[in-house]
Formats: C-alpha cells, structure tokens, sequence
C-alpha cells in the first residue's frame, strides 16, 4: 500500500520510493527513505495535503506525492 | 579578504545565526553565477576581517530545487575558504547527509548543531566529541536564538582561518550512488554519536496542533489570526502613517512653500507637487513595512505559515498556488506592497510570480478609501455598503481568474514538501533587524522608479505649463481625449480618465485629483460627482479603478521582487486588459438592461 491509503494515527515502514529523482532526492533529503518508519498525523479535509512525521520531523505532503511514497 | 560560506537545511536557525554574527551590517549583494540577491558582511574575527555569505537554504547539494541551484553555482564560482554548516540537532538523522555531502567538496567544514534547547527538551542526547571524531570535522554545540556558544563559534572560525590556506572553488559531482554510499555512512555515525528518547514524550506543538489544524476549527481559527493580524498591522500603521503625512504637510506648507513663493511658478510647483511630493510617497509606505515585516516575522518563524498551507492547500492547489499565497493575498487587502516583498517566503520562482501576479488585485486601503467617498456620494445609504461588499467580492474574483488563467504559464514545478517546524517565537531583536531591512531595500530599489513615476505624471498633468493644472488642455487632457474612444465604452468621461492617470501614481490622489479637474473643494466633490455621473458609470469606474495597476509604488516593488522588466510589464498590462474588459461587459450589460 502507500502513504496516502494510510489513516491518521497509524505508521508503516517506507519500502519503495517509485518516482523521479528529483521528487526522490528531495523526500530523502526530508528523511522519507526506505526503512524508515513514518506515521500520518492527520489529513486537511476536501482532499487537502497530510501531516507525517518522520523521525522528529513533521511533514506536509500533497496526496498526489504521497501515492508514490509505498509502505509496509 | 578570507571567505565563508554560511549553509544549512530550511528551518534550522540560518538567517538567526547569520544576523547574530554579521549584525545590520549585512548587504545584499551580486555575486558570479547567481542570479538571487545574497546577504554577505564583513566581520572582525580575531584579528581578521573575514567576509560571511548567507546561501539560501537547501536541502541536499545535488538537488534539483533553485536554491539548492543556486547555493551549487555560487560555491562552483566563487572561491570560498571554509563552509559554516548549522544543523538542527534535533533532526541529524537526515541533516548529516547534507554535511557529508558538503565536507566532500575537501574544504574545511565547521558544524554547528544548532537548537540545543529544543534537542534537550526533547531528550536527545548529543556526543559532540564522538561525532567530530566520526565525521573528521569540527563541531560546535549551539544555540543561535538566544545566542548561547556564539562565542566559541566566532573563536572556532578564526582559529580555523588562521593559516595560510588559498580559498578554492568548488567541483561538484552529481553522483546520486555516492548519496546512497553516504545515507549508510550517516546511519552509522548516528547511531553512535546521538541517543534518541526511547518513547517520544507529546510535544506542546502537538497539542496546540490538535487546536489550530482541527478539523473544523482549524480554518475559522486561521481566518480570525490572519484578520487579527490584519488589523494590529493596519490599526498601528495608520497613525504612523497619518503621522508621516502631516510631517510631510507641514515641511511643505511651514517650509517650502514660503520658501519658494517668489521662484518661478513652473519650477516652485514641479519641486513641490512633483519632487516632494514624490519623496511624500516614498516616506507614507515605511512604516507599513516595518510594520508588517515585524508581525510577518511572527507568523513566519512561529511556524504557522505552513500550517496555513496545510488549510488552505486542497483550495488554493486548484488555482496552482499554495496556502501561503492565500496568506500573502489577504495581507495585500492592507497594502499590496509590503504583501509582494513577503512572497519571497515562496521559493518556487513559478509560484512566486503568479502569487505576485494576484496579490495587487486585493482592495488595499488607500483604494478603500475612494470607493468609500464614490460609494457614499452616490449610493442610497443603505445600498453603499453592498455595493462596497461586492467590490470586494470582485476583487476576490479578479485574483481567482487570474490565477487560473496563468497557473500554466508560471508553473510551479516544485511539489508542496513543507515542514512543520515546531511552534516557536521569534526574538524582538529577529523582528526588528527584518523590518529595518525590508525598509532599507525598498528605499534603494524602489525608491528612485516611484520619484520618476510622480515627475512624469506632474509633467503630463502640468504641460503646457499656461493650461489649468489637471485641465483638459494638459499633456493628460489630450491624452484622455486621445483614449476617449476606448474609455468611452466603460462610462468613463475624459475627466474622470485623467483621475485614472493620477491613480495610476496612487489611489489615495483620485480623490484629490477629481476636486482639482472638476474645480470644486473637497466639500462639494461628492454632490458635483454624483451631478455629472449615474450609479452605473460610478460603478464602472470603480470596477476600473479596483483592478487596474493598484499604484506606482506596487509596480516599483513588483519590479524589485521579480527583477523582470518582462513580468512587470505583463502585471502592469494584464489588469489594466481585465480591468477594461469587466468595466466593459458591467457598463454595457446594465445599459443594455435598461439602467
């Protein structure tokens, strides 16, 4: 599944980032690499953007993105 | 002169830093290869003068985002003697890599971790020693905002300077695999020199989270902070403003114009209504920008400018803007000007053009102060503040359209990655240092374009210097006649088009600009008006007045900000064609229905 499927309150662990090297190295660079666990900590309503956390760092990140971002 | 490099991820205490070793001696400057503006000052460390460059913030060195372009160009260009990188101790998870990027470019490296406060509230624990061991660098502890370790930092670096070593450009590789080489580096450097909280303890910014990205509270909360916040900016700057323009009145009346009563009347008036008059404009829009910055200041370093995003994503991501755009657009109702300064926060350069394409269609509050006097003078009191209402849904509307005509063009290509730092406040110090320095640079980039603009529009409304000032026999009388055949259309009569000439410079001078076409005192401006016009040529010159080029001022900063004689052109053109067109399809429709 990926992280836009994920409901606030839950975590998973990043298993594949399938998207171009721009998007990849710039999520990495935010910390979402694989391996790592993230939670989603809520979602704006009307198809908004999600509120993950990864490590200690909180993220803002549009579904369209967060399609491409698999987890387990 | 020895030179560093300051670098670090967003959100990381940079600029704080920057501004607590440099100071407001900080200058904007150009630099090879580099096409944004770039903080640099000179600094005594030890016994040297060394210069420090603010690069823009980035997130990985080999990143595609043009920051990250311009922070790689810079360092391939200019020969640099040591990289300052600050780090956010509480996320070296992911900030070291871009320190071990850094230190492969083989110049000395001084890491700071920053944020030691926040990493100890929240019970992470740093070996600093472990990690220079590590990582073969030097490391200092530190904590910018409250300015703890700066010392040792500014003893560090010029330790660190003292040799003799020649200052070197970079050579960068863009080696993705070496990245991944590096991640697993990171991972283990990590893990022996940092130790992690087992259980995270709730954060206060969780819990003022649960409050302000609520569900339903969420958006109403974001709507009354951003009308609070509009209304302290406003309700503090008008005094100040009021101040200033009684400053300038009695300079002019006690002052100047005794002075130059006996000079030729041509050359009295082009230095009173024209050169002060032109400085007066410059001088009423400072303290608004101080004024805002200050409370921008707050709402950007506090940390909620992203979770305005994250309400008003799902909206504005359909016009191709982001919710910080939305922010800017509602500061813009103030004044248009210190809003489009503020989208430099934007760093998507797509995204910044088409938010500062939007922003002057917002009915700031010298174009308030026209419809009020127009909408009173000719509307039945109770239809005035209607009409009011719609001129602000007009222009709502105007900034939408817009939007969604041009999200194409100026496409924003960067996805919305934002962080949510947590909730912090900024330094009074931090705040002020940002106003004064807004000022500063609007006075040295704007203020000469809006001197020239008032000039041109003396001359035009002034020559030839026999015709009655603002007459139809001036340049701007046979101007408006000249454009009678397309203002004609709209309702709009060739005196009234002189106004939107005066206008044009600012809107608070239509009113006065009006008394003096139509000869009368201010007194009696509002019965002549509604005697030569109907509510439905008022209306079309409203409609006008509300979207065509907000003032000279806007166009100079909008000049400023894009550093684009094309894009200015276009945010001139492109509303004075919308503003024609709705006046065009209100004024013909409303006659066409009889009224």
């Amino acid at each position: 599944m990926n992280l836009n499927e994920l409901s606030p309150g839950r975590s998973a662990t990043i298993t594949q980032l399938p998207m171009d090297p721009d998007l990849r190295c710039r999520i990495q660079s935010l910390g979402l690499r694989i391996g790592r666990r993230v939670a989603v900590i809520r979602r704006a309503r009307m198809g908004g953007p999600l509120q993950v956390r990864v490590g200690t760092t909180d993220l803002l990140i549009r579904p369209q993105q967060a399609v491409q971002v698999l987890v387990k | 002169m020895k030179r560093i490099a300051l670098l670090g991820m967003p959100n990381t205490g940079k600029s704080t830093l920057f501004n607590r070793l440099t100071g407001a001696s900080a200058k904007v400057g150009n630099w090879p290869g580099v096409t944004v503006d770039l903080l640099s000052a000179n600094v005594l460390l030890g016994t040297q003068t060394v210069e420090i460059v603010d690069l823009p913030g980035i997130y990985n060195l080999h990143g595609f985002a043009e920051d990250e372009r311009v922070a790689r160009r810079f360092l391939e260009d200019n020969p640099v003697d040591l990289l300052l990188v600050i780090t956010n101790s509480t996320q070296l998870d992911r900030q070291l890599a871009l320190v071990m990027q850094l230190q492969e470019l083989g110049l000395p490296v001084l890491l700071l971790l920053n944020m030691q406060d926040e990493a100890r509230r929240l019970g992470i624990e740093i070996d600093a020693d472990q990690l220079a061991a590590e990582m073969n660098i030097s490391v200092l502890p530190l904590s910018a905002k409250h300015g703890h370790g700066l010392a040792r930092v500014r003893e560090q670096l010029a330790a660190l300077l003292s040799g003799d070593s020649a200052a070197r450009k970079a050579d960068i590789n863009h080696a993705f695999a070496q990245d991944d080489a590096l991640e697993r580096r990171l991972d283990a450097v990590f893990s022996r020199s940092v130790k992690l909280p087992l259980a995270a303890s709730e954060r206060m910014t969780d819990r003022i989270d649960r409050l302000l990205l609520h569900r339903w509270l969420g958006l109403p909360l974001f709507l009354l902070s951003m009308l609070l916040l509009f209304q302290a900016v406003y309700t503090l700057g008008a005094p100040l403003q009021d101040g200033v323009a009684w400053l300038l009145q009695t300079v002019r009346e006690q002052a100047l114009a005794p002075a130059l009563r006996n000079w030729d009347p041509v050359l009295s008036s082009f230095l009173l209504e024209g050169v002060f008059d032109g400085v007066g404009t410059v001088l009423s829009f400072l303290p608004i920008i101080v004024l805002f910055f200050l409370f921008m200041a707050i709402v950007e370093d506090s940390g909620y400018l992203s979770r305005a995003a994250f309400l008003m994503d799902a909206f504005m991501a359909r016009l191709g803007l982001d919710g910080r755009a939305f922010v800017m657009q509602l500061m813009g109702f103030g004044c248009n000007v210190p809003a489009l300064m503020g989208t430099r926060i934007m760093r998507s350069r797509g995204l910044r053009l088409l938010t500062m394409l939007i922003v002057p269609f917002s009915l700031c509050s010298a174009r308030l102060q026209v419809f009020v006097f127009l909408t009173t003078a000719i509307f039945e009191p109770w239809a005035a503040p209607l009409v009011l209402f719609s001129l602000y849904l007009m222009s709502f509307l105007a900034a939408f359209l817009t939007a969604l005509l041009y999200r194409g063009r100026l496409s924003n290509n960067e996805p919305l990655l934002l962080e949510l730092p947590p909730y912090r406040f900024p330094t009074f110090a931090q705040m002020w240092l940002r106003g004064w320095r807004e000022v500063a640079h609007f006075l040295r980039e704007a203020s000469g374009f809006i001197l020239l603009g008032v000039v041109l529009v003396w001359l035009l409304t002034h020559y030839p210097f026999d015709a009655q000032p603002a007459g139809s026999d001036t340049l701007a009388g046979q101007l408006a006649d000249l454009f009678a055949p397309l203002f004609q259309p709209l309702g709009i009569d060739s005196l009234m088009t002189i106004a939107l000439l005066f206008g044009f410079v600012a809107k608070e001078i239509v009113i006065g600009a009006l008394a003096v076409i139509y000869g009368v005192g201010d007194g009696q401006l509002g019965g002549t008006i509604a005697q030569h016009t109907d509510w439905v040529q008022a209306y079309s010159f409203m409609l006008f007045v509300l979207i065509y080029t907000p003032c000279l001022s806007t166009v100079a900063v909008l000049r400023q900000e894009s550093k684009s004689w094309r894009f200015t052109a276009l945010a001139v053109a492109w509303p004075l064609a919308l503003a024609w067109l709705l006046s065009f399809i209100f004024y013909q429709a409303a006659r066409w229905l009889g009224f």
